[in-house]
């Protein structure tokens, strides 16, 4: 018999992750549903970009880095030993802290890298994919008449946004983003919120954030992480005005972090 | 410690801490008085030269022959030898030092890493006229057992052991290069669902292209201004070919060659070195001039 099909795209299941022997998540549980945007919040060093790391297999990448627990998308373990992390990571998009786009590269190359990289861009879709993932990522307007500069002449905000082109061009059906507006005005930040409520319709989206306001703004649901443990993970507004835990009030006040 | 460099002078330091800063200023300007005077003699003797020498002569001239009753003093003889051997030096040494580089440098495990580092950069201190007697006493003669007309000295032997020479250098600087691309390029190409070999060959190379170019002008002027090795294995013939089965001279060897020989000083023929050296000095000096400029330019495109 199949059993019924889990309804979560991203389940996690007593996750734990160390460095080395110092480990900074203990047993984490989440279920991250489609179509919704979950946020994660916590004091810095709590294990947030950790956490985000070890779901698209970008963990395991750092030396001396081990983990325990599941993690299964669309009910497989992304961990299992026939799992192959490349597959994972294209199917499992990250949108790092700081804007990356590679230097060589211009803004059009940025977008096509996924693609180019991974061998699977048809030469003839290029145009379509580099505009459709400039417009989703609320860029084209701002560079649809330079696409041939550096990627790295862009300001700061537009570097994040070709970053999330850069990750949307791949069609991942997870996009994870490492305080994706640390480095951004308000402005910049507004834009992105607003691209990430768009892109939820078709995307399971996990955002890491020390902005209160902007989880509120942004998420469905909210996890708050208190050194490397799950302290409490609910729907947003409930969260926000009714923490269960003594921790998440102070936390959302402001009496530490 | 003393103060960090570029601060005012500190007119309370101890007086030993002051003495020693004009010790070292002066060594400083001590070099580069050197530098400025070698100079000077060059030009100084060239210019003696052209007097005697016609520029078109020099440049025209197919002939090399300074110390034959018939002179002449046609520069492209030298040239050829010196970049017919370079060249073979790069052949060999580009690929080897670049895939040894992007396998330290991307590939290798820290531990193995620690030990081959250091290593090749320990032949890096091999003494050149080594070098020389292998490739006159050894290689040589094994080439020649699969090319027999291959002659005593050739540009050949020397050009291959000249590379063998310069592997460390390409390794190491270009090691540097694809080092000092910062991790998040490659993070964020693994994010991307990029496998090892493409993040390597896609990303982190492009990136540090500039750098490892700066690596291959600085070995070609390294194999351009090496001297021990071909002056005693490629010969001493001056001879306009790319035939690297016979014996030519290179530019330094002939140096080597007038240095050595009894031609009297003051004499024409003596000043042909100061020429040639002068030609080297101005290549080699715009050679490093170029790769400081393009490893200059990898370390601004990454620092965003
Ligand atoms: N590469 C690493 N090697 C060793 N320890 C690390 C490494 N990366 C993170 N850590 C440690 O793991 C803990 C969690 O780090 P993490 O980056 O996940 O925190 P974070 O919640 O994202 O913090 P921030 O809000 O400052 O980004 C910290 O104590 C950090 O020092
Ligand atoms: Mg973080």
């Amino acid at each position: 018999m199949v059993a019924a099909p889990d309804p979560a795209k991203l389940s996690v299941r007593a996750l734990s992750a160390w460095y080395g022997d110092k480990r900074v998540l203990s047993r984490v549980s989440l279920e991250l549903m489609p179509r919704e945007i979950t946020a994660i919040i916590g004091p810095s060093g709590c294990g947030k970009s950790t956490l985000v790391r070890c779901l698209n297999r970008m963990h395991e990448l750092v030396r001396g880095a081990r983990h325990e627990g599941e993690v299964r998308l669309d009910g497989e373990d992304i961990y299992a030993a026939d799992s192959d992390p490349v597959w994972v990571r294209r199917r499992i998009g990250l949108v790092f802290q700081k804007p990356n786009p590679f230097p060589t590269m211009s803004i059009r190359d940025n977008v096509l890298a996924g693609l180019r990289l991974t061998g699977s861009l048809p030469r003839e879709r290029a145009d379509a994919v580099v505009e459709r993932a400039l417009v989703q990522a609320a860029l084209w307007d701002e560079v649809h008449d330079r696409l041939q500069e550096p990627g790295i002449r862009l300001s700061g905000g537009q570097q994040q946004r070709l970053c999330i082109a850069r990750a949307l061009a791949v069609e991942p059906e997870v996009l994870l983003l490492d305080e994706p507006c640390s480095a951004l005005d308000p402005i910049a930040t507004t834009r992105i919120e607003d691209l990430l409520t768009t892109l939820r319709e078709r995307y399971t989206i996990v955002i890491v954030t020390h902005n209160m306001q902007q989880a509120a703004r942004v998420s469905q649901k909210t996890a708050f992480l208190l050194q490397g443990e799950l302290i409490e993970f609910n729907v947003t507004d409930r969260l926000f005005t009714q923490p269960a835990d003594k921790r998440t009030e102070d936390y959302i006040t402001g009496k530490f972090g | 410690m003393s103060a960090p460099r570029g601060t005012p002078r500190d007119a309370s330091a101890p007086l030993h801490e002051r003495l020693l800063e004009q010790v070292l200023l002066g060594c400083g300007l001590l070099s580069i008085a050197i530098t400025i005077a070698i100079l000077a003699v060059m030009v100084g003797e060239s210019a003696g030269f052209f007097a005697e020498v016609s520029l078109a002569q020099f440049l025209f001239d197919d002939t090399w022959t300074p110390l034959f009753a018939e002179r002449h003093f046609g520069i492209w003889p030298l040239v050829a030898g010196t970049f017919l051997t370079a060249a073979i030096a790069i052949a060999v040494a580009l690929p080897f030092g670049l895939l040894a580089a992007i396998y330290l440098g991307e590939f290798a495990p820290p531990r193995v890493r620690a030990v081959l580092k250091p290593t090749l950069e320990l032949l890096a201190g091999v003494p050149t006229i080594v070098y020389g007697f292998f490739a006159l006493l050894v290689l040589t003669p094994q080439l020649q057992r699969w090319l027999p007309s291959l002659a005593g000295f050739n540009a050949l032997s020397p050009g291959i052991v000249m590379g063998m020479m310069i592997v460390p250098m390409i390794t190491s600087l270009s090691e540097d290069a694809i080092r000092a691309v910062p991790d998040d390029l490659r993070e964020g190409a693994y994010a991307l669902g990029a496998g090892k070999l493409a993040t390597v060959f896609g990303v982190v190379l492009p990136t540090a292209l500039s750098g490892i170019a700066a690596s291959l002008v600085l070995a070609v002027s390294r194999a351009v201004g090496e001297t021990m090795i071909v002056a005693i294995a490629a010969g001493q013939q001056p001879r306009l070919t790319l035939d690297p089965q016979v014996p030519v001279e290179t530019m330094t060897a002939y140096i080597v060659q007038v240095a050595l020989g009894d031609v009297p000083t003051g004499g024409l023929e003596y000043a042909t070195i100061f020429v040639i050296g002068g030609a080297l000095f101005t290549f080699t000096f715009a050679a490093n001039l170029v790769s400081r400029r393009l490893a200059r330019r990898q370390y601004r495109s990454v620092a965003t």
